[in-house]
């Protein structure tokens, strides 16, 4: 069977609208009518995708496909890239900026977060060429 | 149990112009034949489409109160944002008391069970998930149950304040008169459509527990002639009040314990957006999250007949004021939850039961999305293309009721000449083959 699938923008300017994307893709997966707990880990790993896209990347593409048996989460954005993935995976570490960390962002979490709530998480980045975090959930099977 | 809705169209007045509904937070309304048609399981009874109807044709009423005939002992349960309705600052003792005037045969403070209610939650907080939400408002609670179901868990309680009145009410009725349940009438009188709505469709009982529920607009009608008439009869006014300001603040946003900290979200699309925080576990550090439907709290629901923000600020200062009352020792409610059932999900969101069917419905759906114009429109009668789009894949609309489809349509067909064969000569795009 052919998978559904979801795109969404990202802007860069706006932090307010980090959530959009997480928000929308979740309504579809509660009427697909995918378990409760799923939905909510998906959206928090696409949530916390598209916080970073905000913050370092000046916005990109948010993507869901869903299949009978996965969700894939795509996190496209052509930002600066991450020049140290093992360190950027560490809980606390954040290049993020004063004016972020006013805001109340920056914990260095993002990563840590996706990768506990993810069953899968692939990086695939370049310095100064962007950043693909693809996520994947499974779908518990039914009955 | 179907639910019964206290909003409803006048036909006469509605000319499908399709204000409403794009205003729908659930997108419950569809146009068809030119005339607003409301999908009963969708509706959270917010009230939206009332305030957006330019020509009033959706409205809500309250229960006729004629009903009161049927009863041999009447008892009025007004909501608090009753209180708030009168221009000046007036006794709440007094506005009782006119109850009683009008005809009711006893009174019970809907403020009253709020508190109880509020003490109850509080003892038994530790068993719910945090931060507790606590939602005395029909339409929140209706929300929950259909797109947030996850935050059913971190309900402070499913019951609404005037339900708790009712059971208490007729059970003090009862032990007053000596009179069988069912002779005893109890009434809210109700702030907004939903509360009518629940309480003839509880969520939380297999049966109603309250007769009616009355609008406060027609209970302001003739209120205040009562009060004039008590005032002018100058008899002491009798004390009746018996809750204090955290009961009065069930209808604005209820109070966080000791040391606790509050969030508060009014207006239906304000908390949706908080809700959907919620869900993800994205709202920080708050203990207890108070979420009402209608800005400025029950004082913007569409019974109510003052400013929602004057009447707030007189509510306020009403709950400031009446802080040390309400203090006398509240009895024990637990015996009485016993019937309560917890809320159910109501899957009106879902697509179709069978995931891989719903998946199918998914795909169809995007794929006629693709192939609408997305200006939103409205000529098909849904909200957006979108939901167009998933009416037609659940069967509820014809892809040619989109104007756009039928124009391709047509194009197509004299593009490839087939629609001349419909045509009269000079308007044929073919000329006639010779030979």
């Amino acid at each position: 069977m052919e998978s559904v699938k979801l795109t969404y923008p990202v802007d860069g300017d706006d932090p307010m609208g980090a959530g959009d994307a997480s928000s929308q893709m979740k309504l579809t997966l509660k009427k697909l009518g995918l378990p409760s707990d799923l939905i909510r880990r998906a959206a928090i790993c696409m949530y916390e995708g598209e916080i970073n896209m905000v913050l370092h990347a000046g916005g990109g593409t948010a993507e869901a496909e869903i299949s009978m048996t996965d969700i894939t989460i795509r996190m496209v954005d052509h930002g600066p890239g991450i020049p140290d993935v093992e360190l950027a995976m560490q809980e606390g570490y954040s290049t993020a900026g004063d004016t972020a960390r006013e805001m109340g962002f920056g914990a260095g979490m993002g990563l840590p977060n996706m990768k506990r709530y993810a069953d899968e998480l692939e990086i695939e980045t370049e310095v100064g060429v962007g950043t693909t975090l693809t996520i994947r959930l499974y779908i518990p099977a039914q009955g | 149990m179907t639910i019964q809705h206290a909003v409803y169209l006048d036909e006469e007045r509605c000319r499908g112009c399709t204000s409403c509904i794009r205003s729908c937070p659930t997108e419950a309304i569809r146009v068809r034949s030119g005339k607003a048609e409301i999908l009963s399981d969708r509706c959270i009874d917010c009230g939206k489409c009332i305030a957006v109807c330019r020509r009033k044709a959706i409205r809500a009423k309250g229960d006729d109160m004629a009903v009161l005939q049927e009863f041999d002992y009447r008892v009025a349960l007004p909501e608090p944002a009753l209180y708030g309705q009168f221009p000046q600052p007036v006794d709440i003792d007094l506005i009782l008391s006119a109850l009683l005037e009008m005809g009711f045969d006893g009174v019970y403070e809907v403020a009253r069970a709020a508190e109880l209610l509020a003490a109850h939650v509080s003892a038994h907080s530790g068993q719910t998930g945090t931060p507790r939400i606590s939602a005395a408002c029909p339409t929140v609670l209706r929300l929950i149950r259909m797109r947030f179901p996850r935050l059913i868990s971190q309900l402070e309680t499913p019951l609404l304040p005037m339900e708790l009145a009712a059971v208490l009410a007729r059970q003090e009725a009862c032990e007053r008169t000596g009179l069988p349940p069912e002779r005893v009438g109890v009434f809210a009188i109700v702030p907004c459509s939903a509360k009518r709505m629940a309480a003839h469709s509880p969520d939380t009982f297999a049966v109603p527990v309250l007769d009616g529920a009355f609008s406060m607009r027609d209970i302001c009608r003739v209120l205040p002639i009562h009060m004039r008439t008590l005032l002018e009869r100058g008899a002491p006014i009798p004390a009746l009040r018996t809750a204090g300001g955290e009961g009065l603040r069930c209808a604005t946003a209820r109070t966080a314990g000791e040391g606790e900290r509050r969030l508060s979200a009014d207006g239906v699309e304000n908390v949706i957006h908080l809700l959907e925080a919620l869900e993800d576990g994205r709202v920080p550090d708050v203990d207890l999250v108070a979420l009402s439907a209608c800005a400025c709290g029950c004082q913007g629901g569409c019974f109510t007949v003052e400013n929602p923000h004057a009447a707030y600020m007189r509510m306020e200062a009403l709950a400031q004021a009446s802080d040390r009352a309400g203090e006398q020792a509240g009895e024990d409610i637990t015996p009485l939850l016993e019937h309560v059932r917890p809320l159910q999900s109501l899957p009106s969101f879902l697509l179709d039961e069978d995931f891989g069917a719903a998946m199918e419905k998914q795909r169809l759906i995007q794929e006629l999305e693709g192939r609408l114009p997305g200006l939103h429109c409205g000529s098909c009668g849904a909200p957006s293309c979108h939901a167009f789009a998933e009416d037609v894949a659940l069967g509820r609309a014809r892809e040619e009721d989109c104007i756009f489809q039928v124009r391709a349509k047509m194009q197509d067909l004299s593009v490839s000449g087939g629609i001349d064969d419909y045509l009269p000569a000079p308007f044929r795009r073919r000329t006639v083959r010779r030979g």
